[in-house]
């Protein structure tokens, strides 16, 4: 019999106190009816409203989230792309850079991508006179280079797990190349696929360093926006800013909870049933 | 072999994405490269190769080295580094620890709490201990009563002087990259097998050997992947010292932006760079080879 580890316990209680009393402090701050963010002065709704009549957040939220549908469809197109030919060629020229390619984005600081990316538009804009102005096409060209390789990542997990003899089997039974893709292979990574979309839309919608340096005059982007107010430093609209998002982001993680739990549980009936069918 | 060796399809599935990352990616870092030894010039765009140095022009080499400026930058960044990575690893690895050691059915709820901050707005998060730590927060009072009592009285304080200071750095640090560190380590432990321990207790260690002797070395996987995930973007931040940080101790990357956009000088934010990524080599190069070695003994 193990003794009940009291110590861990503790220091995982702290830990999750440490995570979450900042967030929880900001969702009550944000009813905080005082204009100083930080001293307790009644209750009130306030803060909402101004958040709701400020133009400036609509605006950029909606380029934000254009920018985040864009480029991580895009990255999720390309990046499944290279996880495919990573996994399934394991000999073509110029493999190791490619590979190369594909990990460094990962670890390379972001104020260096930031800082590159700038000097090539910069450079390309004086050589062949594109891009005239920086904006939305720069801040997604950026955002599909940085986070495609994290959908690789999981779509080259995925394929090194997932069984090849399915798709030989379709060819030898006389399938033609663009329907072994799109009935078997595309459907098995379906689930990488999809969380790679997700990590890389939220990788986008998050980004501060490389859009600071890709973007132009009049595109502010919502973490822009944040950035530029909190460099003044705490005001109470973004408390309420904060919470919403806390409150967008707690509901979605939950329903893909239940829909992923659901889909697991389909997926275990489904193979009883084939074997059972089997037997 | 399969269907994707005929030839369009191949070329067509590699050459994409290869032709981005080269467009993208390749040309821009390699520019970055060649920046490093071109001349700054007060034209548009502000440098040239050529004069009196044609081609490679190594002064912003010999300023990195020679400025103290950039050398305790570099300093201070890799300290930073070093100290959040070694907080993330004292409070994370306990936490991992308990998550294997909690019911399956709560573990799956833990483990979502602790990847759930991960998906709020990096920003706010910053954000959330900005308001903490000023002068007149509750969190901010509370500590200073704890202090004050703790201290001799001439030390007593009217508010903790937390933000803008390397300490704040640090803590926020912890903080945003504490989910990176606690993953790995989950992952590592959760494949350890308890009858070990429990062989090891049967055989007469104390608890604390049995977590010296065998559950510390097979968590060295890990501890590496881990410590790696925190210590590379933590050495390169940006946001967090510029909010909460103190403008007379810059972090590295602090300097590679406004050499860049104040200073305008493109050669040396370049050169800067190269030096953080030679730097990030050697920690990379240890991971690949841990991460190698895992695979291979899988």
């Amino acid at each position: 019999m193990r003794r009940r580890p009291t110590f861990l316990l503790s220091v995982l209680a702290f830990g999750f106190a440490f995570f979450y009393v900042p967030i929880l402090s900001m969702v009550v701050y944000s009813f905080n009816a005082s204009r100083l963010a930080t001293v307790w002065g009644g209750f009130s709704t306030k803060w909402y409203g101004a958040l709701f009549a400020n133009k400036q957040v609509g605006e950029a939220l909606l380029l934000s989230l254009k920018i985040a549908v864009v480029s991580s469809t895009i990255a999720t197109i390309l990046g499944t792309l290279a996880g495919i030919a990573l996994v399934r060629f394991t000999k073509f020229r110029g493999r190791t850079l490619f590979s190369g390619l594909v990990t460094a984005p990962l670890i390379m600081p972001e104020v260096i991508t930031g800082v590159s990316a700038l000097i090539f538009f910069l450079l390309l804009a004086s050589w062949i006179g594109w891009p005239v102005q920086r904006g939305f096409t720069t801040i997604t060209l950026a955002h599909i280079t940085f986070s495609m390789v994290f959908v690789t990542t999981i779509v080259q997990a995925r394929l090194l797990q997932s069984d090849r003899a399915i798709e030989e089997a379709a060819m030898d039974l006389g399938s033609r190349p663009w329907q072994v893709l799109w009935d078997i292979t595309l459907p098995v990574i379906s689930p990488a696929i999809l969380s790679g979309w997700l990590l890389a839309f939220t990788i986008s919608l998050d980004d501060v360093v490389i859009t600071s340096f890709t973007t132009g005059p009049g595109s502010t982007t919502l973490p822009l926006l944040i950035w530029s107010k909190v460099k003044l430093g705490v005001t109470p609209d973004i408390n309420a800013l904060a919470t919403l998002m806390v409150l967008c982001v707690g509901i979605g993680v939950i329903i893909a909870g239940v829909v992923m739990n659901r889909a697991e549980a389909r997926r275990l009936a489904d193979e009883r049933l084939a074997y059972r069918s089997q037997a | 072999m399969g269907w994707f060796h005929r030839r369009g399809w191949r070329d067509l599935i590699i050459g994409l994405p290869y032709l981005w990352l080269v467009i993208f990616f390749l040309i821009p870092f390699a520019i970055v490269i060649a920046m490093s030894v071109a001349t700054k010039t007060p034209t548009a765009p502000p440098f040239s190769f050529g004069g009196a140095h044609p081609w490679v022009n190594l002064e912003t080499y010999h300023r990195l080295v020679s400025e103290p400026l950039y050398l305790r930058a570099f300093l201070i960044s890799l300290m930073n580094a070093a100290g959040t990575t070694l907080f993330c690893l004292l409070l994370g690895y306990p936490m991992a620890l308990a998550l294997t050691r909690v019911s399956r059915s709560s573990r799956n709820i833990l483990l979502m709490l602790v990847i759930l901050p991960f998906w709020t707005s990096f920003l706010l998060r910053v954000y959330a201990w900005m308001g903490l730590m000023g002068k007149s927060s509750w969190f901010n009072a509370g500590l200073t009563e704890a202090w004050n009592w703790l201290v001799p009285q001439s030390w007593a304080v009217a508010a903790l002087p937390m933000m803008h200071s390397n300490f704040a750095v640090v803590l926020v640090m912890v903080y945003t990259y504490l989910p990176f560190m606690i993953l790995p380590l989950y992952a590592s432990l959760e494949r350890l097998d308890p009858t070990l321990d429990e062989a090891a207790l049967d055989l007469g260690s104390r608890p604390w050997q049995v977590f010296v002797d065998v559950t510390l070395p097979q968590s060295l996987p890990g501890i590496i992947a881990g410590g790696l995930l925190v210590f590379i973007p933590a050495a390169g931040e940006l946001v967090i010292p510029s909010l909460v940080g103190d403008a007379s101790t810059p972090m590295i990357g602090r300097v590679i932006s406004d050499q860049f956009s104040q200073a305008r000088d493109w050669p040396m934010a370049s050169a800067v760079a190269v030096a953080l990524l030679a730097l990030m080599v050697g920690p990379t190069m240890l991971y690949s080879h841990y991460q190698a070695r895992a695979e291979g003994t899988k």
